[in-house]
Parts: structure tokens; sequence; C-alpha cells
């Protein structure tokens, strides 16, 4: 067997394992990331109290050896609150990341590879969505569900899938005039199939992306609404970005209760973005939907909506 | 490029109609006209119907659509009906004014530091200088704005005045003027945009050195400035004359997206640093229920994103011919 010289024969998975390994901020962020779930899932064995416990003598406490980070107007232990919330913000977090990414799979790929009529529609759909202020049309649509976790992820979710469908639908438009399509068309593979099963796995790269960026939008978004008071109930459910809403009144007299939630926002973000541009690299994935040759100015990623 | 002009400018048109549509019908949703009558025990049902009529609430939606269209266009934007009674128009003109500013200003300021940023990293591409700024566009981008704003709120409005004794603190962390400010004073509102622009501008810092990279490090990569360099020029008159005049294209394009993006993505930082601008006004209408005035900001924000898109893409057309060609 005569392999070309300079040919990989690795798996694709392990190639890009290798890649990804090979960059040390990626690596980092990912055992980071790693950390942060494994303590907020563990947040029952590792909060030194129950979540949402009171302590009606030592409200506003300064932190100490009782509270390491202090307590809030309710006299709750920030470190326990922080523990708790990020766990709910975490699973906001990538269920909408998921959700959104399916979606815009499912557009993005119907409309690259279906074509014609569907194609202009869908992307007409897609661009005026894309050109609403999005912090806003999240609000609105977040006033007109609800404040439970189910509806935070839902508004985000409905209005977090269109940069992934642009990406999808421009490497399906070049995938779709390959050979391989052809054959499998060749063939008699009717449309649902040659779209899951000969154009699906070549958008792994695309997707793995998508959901990590998706995360990190998703992650930031979550906790603007919160913070706003238009995302998850301050009442029952701690995220990081109520915590921050609920008590940034009291930020002169106890600063711990609004800088622990934000770093944990800021590193969390910080480190899926990470890990996300070294997916990019190791997956060989270009950041914008268009062709080479009709870009126009650069899409502005994922991540980077506009939540000012 | 007059047939470029109208096409997308036509192209426009149904795109605003639907949105304006589906504004009217959430803003209907969520302000709920006439709601707090309709549950009020002490309220008659003859009175309760006669209000509603006056506001016109008892016709169908799509008629009530198209008569508060016709008024819109026309520059009729209703009156108030939280601020006793006072008309929309002047307040959403003196709250949009104080958002361009605010927007003008982070924009302008983060284009000049983003592109400087952006050269230099192309230049030395991958030196420490490179890399660093990386990470702070990486930071930039992760650092929640409002977070942002409360800890520069924190260290300029506590922390530092605290360390260097001073009262009132050096930079203000709320409002437009001093309370008691008779007129216009510059240094003053200089003083109090300080801090709003500051969290505004790290965001965009971070994401116009990117687009500066990527697009300089793609320009240096062309034939043309192959030619340059082949006829001998200075490398610094290669890469400023040749290479960033044509690099700018993308971020100024991105500017000016960003600038309508900014009239209702400001949400966040006026509510911080209590700004009198769209986005307040915005929030203040929809937990108000003030209907015409929730309906007039999202109306004006949605169609200022509208315009910038739309400015945005005829100013590339004009900037590179292959555009206009190519959306014949």
């Amino acid at each position: 067997m005569a392999v070309a010289e300079g040919l990989s024969t690795e798996r694709p998975a392990a190639l890009a394992w290798r890649r990804f390994a090979r960059r040390r901020v990626a690596l980092v962020s990912l055992a980071v990331l790693v950390g942060v779930v494994l303590v907020t899932v563990g947040a029952e064995l590792l909060a030194p109290y129950p979540q949402g416990r009171t302590h009606a003598a030592d409200v506003l406490a300064n932190p100490g050896r009782d509270y390491l980070l202090g307590t809030d107007t309710l006299g709750r232990d920030t470190l326990s609150q922080l523990l708790y919330a990020g766990r709910v913000t975490l699973a906001v977090g990538v269920s909408v990341a998921l959700l959104a990414t399916f979606g815009g799979t499912l557009v993005g790929m119907v409309a690259g590879y279906v074509g014609g009529s569907v194609d202009s529609v869908l992307m007409r759909l897609t661009d005026t969505l894309l050109a609403l202020p999005a912090l806003m049309v999240v609000m609105m649509g977040a006033r007109m569900l609800g404040d439970s976790i189910f509806d935070v992820v839902l508004v985000l979710s409905l209005l977090g899938w269109m940069a992934v469908a642009r990406i999808i639908r421009g490497k399906v438009l070049s995938l779709r005039e390959m050979e391989f399509v052809a054959s499998a068309r060749a063939m008699g593979a009717g449309t649902w199939r040659v779209m899951f099963r000969h154009l699906l796995p070549n958008l792994v790269g695309e997707i793995a992306v998508a959901v990590s960026l998706a995360t990190a939008a998703a992650i930031l978004t979550e906790s603007v609404l919160s913070f706003l008071g238009f995302g998850v109930s301050q009442v029952d459910t701690p995220t990081w970005g109520n915590m921050l809403g609920g008590n940034e009144g009291f930020m002169t007299v106890a600063p711990w209760l609004v800088i622990p939630p934000g770093m944990a926002i800021a590193v969390t973000v910080l480190c899926v973005n990470f890990v996300g541009d070294g997916l990019r690299d190791a997956l060989d994935v270009r950041g914008d939907g268009r062709s080479r040759s009709s870009r126009r100015r650069p899409s502005p990623g994922a991540s980077t909506g506009s939540r000012r | 490029m007059t047939r470029f002009v109208l096409r997308r400018i036509a192209t426009m048109v149904p795109i605003l109609l639907a949105i304006s549509f589906a504004v009217f019908w959430a803003a209907n949703r969520i302000a709920k006209p006439g709601y707090d009558i309709a549950i009020n025990p002490r309220v008659s049902p003859a009175d309760r119907a006669a209000y509603l009529d006056s506001l016109g609430l008892n016709e169908p939606l799509p008629l009530r659509y198209l008569q508060w269209l016709s008024d819109f266009v026309r520059g009729d934007l209703g009156t108030s009906l939280v601020r006793n009674g006072s008309e929309v128009w002047p307040i959403v003109r003196t709250a949009l004014t104080n958002t361009l500013v605010l927007v003008g200003t982070a924009v302008v300021l983060s284009l000049a530091l983003g592109i400087a940023i952006g050269t230099v990293s192309a230049v030395r591409r991958n030196s420490f200088a490179d890399y660093a700024m990386a990470t702070f566009s990486f930071a930039g981008i992760s650092i929640p704005v409002f977070w942002l704003g409360l800890m520069l709120q924190l260290f300029f409005g506590l922390y530092l005045a605290n360390w260097l004794g001073v009262t009132p603190p050096l930079l203000p962390t709320a409002g437009l003027y001093s309370p008691g400010q008779q007129g216009f004073d510059l240094v003053d509102r200089i003083r109090h945009l300080a801090l709003p622009t500051m969290t505004l501008s790290l965001q965009l810092i971070a994401v116009y050195s990117r687009y500066m990279r990527a697009s300089l490090l793609d320009v240096m990569s062309s034939d043309h400035i192959r030619v340059a360099r082949g006829k001998g020029l200075a490398e610094r008159t290669v890469v400023i004359r040749h290479g960033v005049r044509n690099a700018l294209i993308p971020v100024t394009t991105q500017a000016a997206v960003d600038i309508g993006q900014l009239v209702g993505g400001l949400i966040v930082t006026e509510l911080v640093f209590q700004y009198p601008g769209m986005g307040r006004l915005f929030v203040d209408a929809m937990t108000g229920g003030d209907y015409p005035m929730l309906l007039a900001t999202t109306m004006i924000i949605a169609a200022a994103v509208i315009m910038m898109n739309l400015a945005a893409d005829l100013f590339y057309g004009v900037l590179d011919p292959r555009i206009r060609r190519g959306s014949r």
C-alpha cells in the first residue's frame, strides 16, 4: 500500500485532538471549564450551605471564616449561591446552544441544499431577524413569555439560530457541488438521505464551533436578561445574572455580592470562547458563511451580538 | 450605481413593513393597552367601553395597525399614557440625541484604537504584542458589559475616590449632567460620558481590532501589495498607503452597522449609568405599560438598525465596485 508522502492516515478525530491540544490556551480553558462544570454539578457536596438557606443574624456579613464570600441581604451565603447559580446558568447556556444550533443547522441545510424559492424565503427570514436589535427583541420575547428557566431557554433559542443557519448554508452551498453528492444522488438517494447521511457528517466541524460560540453568547445574553429582571426569576432560581441584578444596589457596601458572579461569567465565557477558537483551528472551520468570491463585510460571529 | 441604490432601498420596504406589524402586535401583547381599566372594579362597564373607544382600542388589530401606521409616517407618534399625556415625539427626540452622542463617541474612539491595535497586530504577526492583544480582545468580548460598567462605577466612584480622598469622585457614575447644572457645560458633559463610553468601547475595540487584523492580513497577501513592494516602496508606505487603506473598508462598514445596532443595544449601559437615552426609554415604556411610547421607541430603533444596515451596504458598494456588479 503506497500512501503518498505527507498524506495523513490519522483518524480525523485524533488529528483534530492533536491540533487542538497543540494550543495551550485552548487546553487550559478546557480544563477550567471542566472544573467549573464539576464544581457546579457537585454543588450539594461542595457548597457550605444548602441552596437558599438564609441566616437572619448574618445579613450582609463580610467575607470571613463562616462565609468565604460574605452573605447577601437575606443572609444567604454568596459562595453557596454562586455554585448553585452556576449550574442553572451553564444548563441554560448549553441547552440554548444545542437548540439554536439544531435549528440553525436544519434551516441552513434545507436552504442550502434545496435552494430556489425555499432558500430565498428562509434566508430573507434569517436576514430580517439578524438585522433586528438583538437584545431588544429578546427582551420583548421574554416579556411575552415568562420568567421560568424554560421560557428563557425558549426565547433565546428562537432568536439565536440565525448566525448558525448562515454558516451552515454557506458550507452546504459548496458541498452540494461535490462529486460525492452527485454519486449519492446517482445511486438514488433522496433529498433527506443526502442531507443527513452525506452532508451532515461533513458539517461536524462547523456544528462543533457553532455550539461552543453559541454557548458563550447564550450565557452572556441570559446574564444580561436576568440582570435586567427579564430573565430567570430571582425568587427561587439563582443564576449568575440575577445574583448581580438583585444585589446591584448594595454594591458599594457589599462588593462581594457583585464581584464573584461577574468574575464567574467572565471566566466561563472567556474559556468557552478560547475552546471555540481552538476548535475552529483544529477542525479547519472558516468564520463566516459567505463564499470567498462574494465576500463582503465580515460577519460578527456568534459570540459578539449586541449585548451592550 | 443608481440602480444598485434603488434596488437596495426597494428590498428594505417590505422588511420594514413586516417588522412594523410585528412590533405593533408585540407591543399590544406586552403593554396590554386598556388592561388597567379593564380590571379596575370601580370603572363601570359603560365608562370602560367609552374609554377604550376614545383610544380606538375597540377596533380589530389590523385596522388599528393601519391607523397607527398612517399616523406614524405622518410624524404623529401620539401621547404618552404615563407621562401626564405629554407628546411622545419630543421625549423620543431628546433620548435619541443623547443615545447618538454616546454611540458616536464610543464608535469613533473604538474605531481609532481598534484600527491602530489591529494594524500593529497584523504587521507584527505572532509577536508577543499580537498575542497580548488577542487575549485582550477575547477578554473584551467575554466580559459582560453590565458587569464591566458596575466595576468601573465601583472603581472610579468609590475606591479611587476614597484612595485619593476626593469628593465628589473624579468621574461621575450616573446621569448626563451634575445636579443643579445650569445650561450646557462641555467639560461636565464629557466627564459624564467618560464611564459609559469606556464601558461600551472595550467590547467595540476588541471586535474592531480583530476585524482590522484579519482584513489587513488578507490585503497584505494580495497581488497589488507585491507590486508595491516590487516597485521598491518603503515597507511603511506599503503598509499604510496600500494595505491599511484597503483594509479599512470592512471595519468601517461594520462600524456603520454597529451604530444602528447600538441605538437599540445600549439598553444595558444606559440602565447601569442611568443615562437618559433610547434604551432606557424603551425599558421604562415596556415595564410601565406605556403603549404609544413602546411603539415609538421600538419602531424608531428598528428603523435605525435597518437604515444603518442599508447605509453600510451602499457604502460598501461605493467603495468596492465588485459588490455592485455582483448583486445586480
